[in-house]
This record gives C-alpha cells, sequence and structure tokens, in this order.
C-alpha cells in the first residue's frame, strides 16, 4: 500500500462505473438480476460489518458481541430519517433529482453511523473497564438491550416493524462504504498511532507502561467500528426497507463474529474474504434447501477445524508450501520422500 | 526532603492490601543520574515499590514527587509521560508484534500526529513515520536486534527479549528508568554482559535507575547507593560496602556467607 488514498480514489471511481453500468442497463432494458444485485448488497454490507468489528475484536483485542446493536441503531436511525424528513428535504433541494435523493441517503447514513457511534460510546465507556469473557457477555447484553428498545417503541413498529419508503442502496453507496471502512481500518492500524491498538491486544499492563492511554484507545476503537456497523445498518435499512428487531439479535452478532475470527483476526484481508465467503456460501446452498443451515454449519466447523488461523492466512501458507514443493521437486528430485 | 537533584522521592508511603501492609512508611530518594539497587528477601515489597511509583498501585498514605511534582494518583500512562520507564520481571513486550514494533510503540508518546493524521496521510505523516522509522532503527542498531528487526518478539531468544525491553522502555524517553530483576534468569556470562549495558545506557542517555535484583554480584557491582527491604519496612541503606556488612541486612537477607554470589536464601542447594 504505498498510495493508499490515490487506491481508495480509484476504487470509488470503479464503485462509481460499476454502479452506473448497472443501472444503464436497466434503463436500456436489459436490467441485471434483482436476486444478484441483492446479494451483491449482502456481501458489501458484511464486509463493512466484518472489517469493523475486526478492528474492535481483531486488532484491539477487546472481544465484543455486540455489533448487530450497533448495526440497529444505524439502520433505525437512517431508516427513519429518510422515510420522515426525505420527503421534507428533497424540496429544499431542488425537487426530485438523483442529486437530492443522494443527498437525503448520505445525510441518513451518516446520521445513523453517528447514532451508532454514539450508542458505542456510551456502551464502551462503563463496559470496556472489562476483559475478556466478561466483555463479551456484557456487550451481548447491551447488544439485546438496543434490540428489546426497539422492539418496543411503537413509533418504530414495535416487534411488527419498521418499513423504510426508499430502496436507495445500490452498489455505489454499499461498495464505496466498504473501500471506506477498509481504508480507515488499514490507515489507521498502519502508523506509530495504530501500533497501539495491536500494543492494547497484546498486553494493557505493558502498554501503559509504554505511555499508551489504553481506555482512550479502546473506546476509539470501539466507538470507530460501532460507526461503520451504524452505517452498516442504514444500507442494510434501504436495501431490505424493512426493519424487524428481530433481525439485529445476538445471532446476528455472532455471525459477525464468526466472519472475523474465520477471516483471522487482525487481518483485514483475509476478513474481507471470509465477510464475501460466508455471506456467499447460504445463497449458494440455496438449491438443497432443507439441509442447508446443517452444510453451513458444517461447512463453517470444517473450515475452522482446517483453517485455525484464518482463511486468508491458510490460503496463503497453504500456496507457499505447494509452490516450495514444486520447486523444490523441480529443482532436486533426489531428495523427495 | 525535597533536596536539590533528587529527581524521585517517596515520602512516608504506605500501602495496604486488606490486612498486609506490603510497604510501610517507606522514604526512598533516587537522585539525579544516581545508580540505586533495591534489595531484599522474597515478598519484601520491592515489586510492589515499583508498582507504587509507577501508578499501578496508589499508596494508602504518604506521597510521590517526581521531579519535584507529585505523581501519586496518577495512572501508569501518564506517569511514563512524566519520564519514568520500566521493565517487568516476567518479561512483557507485546509478543505478536515484530521487534521494530515494539520500539516504534513505544516512540507513542513523541508523535505529534495522531488519528487525523493517519488517516489523511499527508505529508507531515510520512515524514513523522520516517524521522520514527530513523530512529528506532538506529536504537536497534546500537544494541544488536537489528537483524531481529521483522521477528515477531515472542520468538527472540531470552536474552534478547530482556534487551529488547530495556530498548523499548528506553524509546520512551526516560529520566528514570526502573529495572525489575533485569538478570533473572541469565547466565554468569549474560550477567556480565548486562552489567555493562546497564552502565552503557545510564552513561548515554543520562539516565537514573533504579534496579531491583537478586543477584547481589550484579547488584554491588554497578550500584552506588543500596537500599534494602525487608517485610515491607526499609532496614538498611548505603553504599554496597556498608550493605555488605550490615548486620541487620546479613541476618535479613545475605547470610553469613555474603557478598559473593547469590545470597543463600535464594539459592537451594
Amino acid at each position: 500500500m504505498k498510495r493508499p488514498k490515490t487506491l481508495l480514489a480509484l476504487s470509488l471511481a470503479l464503485c462509481a462505473l460499476v454502479s452506473w453500468a448497472v443501472s444503464f442497463a436497466g434503463r436500456s432494458g436489459h436490467p441485471v438480476n434483482a436476486y444478484f444485485l441483492y446479494v451483491a448488497y449482502d456481501v458489501g454490507i458484511s464486509i463493512i460489518l466484518a472489517v469493523s468489528l475486526n478492528l474492535i475484536n481483531g486488532y484491539t483485542g477487546q472481544f465484543s458481541l455486540g455489533h448487530a446493536g450497533f448495526m440497529a441503531a444505524g439502520a433505525y436511525t437512517a431508516g427513519v430519517l429518510s422515510t420522515h424528513l426525505g420527503p421534507r428535504l428533497i424540496p429544499l433541494l431542488g425537487g426530485d433529482s438523483p442529486f437530492a435523493h443522494s443527498i437525503v441517503f448520505l445525510t441518513a447514513l451518516l446520521v445513523g453511523g453517528l447514532a451508532a457511534a454514539l450508542t458505542g460510546l456510551l456502551v464502551g465507556v462503563p463496559s470496556l473497564r472489562l476483559k475478556g469473557d466478561y466483555l463479551a457477555i456484557v456487550t451481548l447484553g447491551f447488544g439485546e438491550i438496543i434490540r428489546v428498545i426497539l422492539q418496543n417503541t411503537p413509533a418504530v413498529g414495535g416487534s411488527r416493524g419498521y418499513s423504510v419508503a426508499m430502496g436507495y442502496t445500490n452498489l455505489f453507496w454499499t461498495y464505496g462504504f466498504a473501500m471506506i471502512t477498509i481504508y480507515v481500518v488499514m490507515a489507521m492500524v498502519h502508523s506509530t498511532y495504530g501500533r497501539g491498538f495491536l500494543a492494547v491486544h497484546d498486553d494493557e499492563v505493558a502498554a501503559e507502561a509504554m505511555g499508551i492511554n489504553t481506555t482512550r484507545y479502546k473506546v476509539t476503537a470501539f466507538v470507530t467500528g460501532a460507526f461503520f456497523a451504524g452505517i452498516g445498518g442504514g444500507l442494510y435499512a434501504h436495501s431490505k426497507q424493512f426493519l424487524n428487531p428481530s433481525g439485529f439479535d445476538f445471532i446476528k452478532s455472532i455471525e459477525i463474529v464468526v466472519m472475523v475470527i474465520l477471516g483471522g483476526m487482525g487481518n483485514t484481508a483475509g476478513v474481507v474474504l471470509a465477510a464475501i465467503v460466508l455471506t456467499l456460501l447460504p445463497e449458494v446452498l440455496r438449491p438443497i434447501a432443507g439441509y442447508r443451515m446443517v452444510i453451513y454449519s458444517l461447512l463453517l466447523i470444517i473450515l475452522m477445524l482446517t483453517c485455525p488461523q484464518g482463511l486468508f492466512a491458510s490460503i496463503g501458507s497453504g500456496l507457499r508450501r505447494l509452490l516450495r514443493r514444486k520447486t523444490g521437486v523441480s529443482t532436486s528430485p533426489s531428495t523427495h520422500g | 526532603m525535597n533536596a536539590p537533584g533528587q529527581l524521585l522521592v517517596l515520602e512516608q508511603c504506605t500501602i495496604r492490601f486488606g490486612g498486609l501492609t506490603a510497604v510501610s512508611k517507606l522514604d526512598l530518594a533516587v537522585s539525579e543520574r544516581a545508580l540505586v539497587g533495591l534489595i531484599g528477601p522474597n515478598g519484601a515489597g520491592k515489586t510492589t515499590v515499583f508498582n507504587l511509583i509507577t501508578g499501578v498501585y496508589q499508596p494508602t498514605e504518604g506521597r510521590i514527587l517526581f521531579d519535584g511534582k507529585s505523581i501519586d494518583g496518577k495512572r501508569p500512562y501518564q506517569i511514563t509521560e512524566h519520564g519514568i520507564a520500566r521493565t517487568f520481571q516476567n518479561i512483557r513486550l507485546f509478543p505478536s508484534l515484530s521487534v521494530f514494533d515494539n520500539v516504534r510503540v513505544a516512540f507513542h508518546l513523541h508523535v505529534l500526529s495522531g488519528i487525523e493524521h493517519a488517516l489523511w496521510r499527508g505529508r507531515a505523516f510520512h515524514d513523522e513515520e520516517a524521522a520514527i522509522t530513523a530512529q528506532v532503527l538506529e536504537m536497534l542498531a546500537i544494541f544488536k536486534l537489528e537483524r531481529f528487526r521483522d521477528t515477531p518478539a515472542k520468538s527472540l531468544p531470552y536474552g534478547d527479549q530482556r534487551r529488547l525491553e530495556i530498548v523499548r522502555a528506553l524509546a520512551t524517553r526516560p529520566r528514570l528508568l526502573l529495572l525489575d530483576e533485569p538478570a533473572a534468569g541469565m547466565n554468569p556470562t549474560e550477567k556480565v554482559e548486562l552489567m555493562s549495558l546497564i552502565r552503557f545506557i545510564q552513561e548515554k542517555y543520562h539516565l537514573s535507575i533504579l534496579l531491583v535484583e537478586h543477584d547481589m554480584k550484579v547488584v554491588m557491582g554497578i550500584c552506588e547507593h543500596i537500599v534494602v527491604l525487608d517485610y515491607g519496612v526499609k532496614i538498611a541503606e548505603g553504599n554496597p560496602a556498608a550493605i555488605r556488612s550490615n548486620a541487620k541486612v546479613i541476618e535479613a537477607y545475605l547470610g553469613e556467607d555474603s557478598g559473593s554470589g547469590a545470597p543463600n536464601s535464594q539459592s537451594p542447594p
């Protein structure tokens, strides 16, 4: 990563181009299969969620099980905002134009992200005094509290769910924010400042002794992670257009945690790969209907057993081993065995 | 009590854990550029004294002054900011980080650019990162660790791990360095090397050093001033010769055949 900013700009441009091509194809009578598009949104949202959780769980080593809660905070905030304030904002922005809608959506997403970040701050400050299993339990509790609050708030539909008016989510926003999430996490971690996150992960006492304000680092990781979970939630809200509190339960949190663990804690490339694989897997297995989740779970177990260091690390070392064997055989055929 | 030239002063420091008084009414002073040894039998409260100074524990009574300013009640990272660095009795490196990154993390205090610079990656950020890289590499070269640059700290040989911990502490640019049993687990050759290393860093970085150590050869060999603790109470203080002949110290710690090697209470036959 020599020029990360250029890389980010290029990938954003690519997202815009692909997104424009898809909508152009739709307008000219050759629409892209909607199912594939929605799966693609799911994959992008999973990347955002997994990479942001990886900052907390992987790099900083604070085992959080509340990511679905932050996602819910962002999803509801963004959904309510675009549904209620959108119609009022659009005339102010010069009427029904793509530009006006984009502004409304971007605002909704960012406010959703900020709401999630604020929730992250409120949850993080008291609970980050705890470590390991205890922190996991407390964040799990907080995630459930957020869900139950939503379930009992009639203004957002309670347990009946909430319909989001606009299906704003498209490839550009989804993958644009996925790229931004990856960039932010990588840029933070790859700096002298950011090595502090890894130091906190490795040994908190030693980190403090090196002058690192561990509380501040942990809260920073938590708030940043929650912010992007909120963005992911906002994208989810405007993709599904229907929010149900039970979609943000701890199973959802665990799904994201599994992506982080399978990707390799603190390995962004691996986590992106795992997010893609684990989101596509249930879709690929759709034809076998009833046994789908059984096979999915079995594959998870097999993956965990065979790639304990994470998907990416295992593929990397596997390739290396393969290459070495090949080259070894070709240069000195007498030494095999 | 705060005489000029005294960098660290503990005044009547007491800490109790429930009914146990781990350190009782301790007066301790470390002058500018002094090398002070803190010795005593196991459980005498030596490491507790370190933990008091570095803010891991707060004194129940008494106060701690560093450079004339009170530092008790501050958190460990704030105390490091004031200029006190430490090593740990059981090595506490960042095991998964490379040797390079272990030292780089310690430069943290002297990094001007924070999170916003890391995200923006402008010229200021790159200049500072380059400067830090140069300084880390220079330190690794001085302490002959540069060949381990990209090795994870956990796979370093034991002696090198100890050395790296000292280098990492030095990278915070302390005025006072606290070494907690740096010779533990070292063989006689390594101990000799360690002694010259400690003298070297004290000269080069103009440090005051407070040293907890069981090995009498090391302590007597390099310390100008020695403080002896027993059951949390200071029982003697003075230069190596005076300590060696102090009746109380011999009874509590050194044993009859003192002055050479480890105290007999520490080394089973």
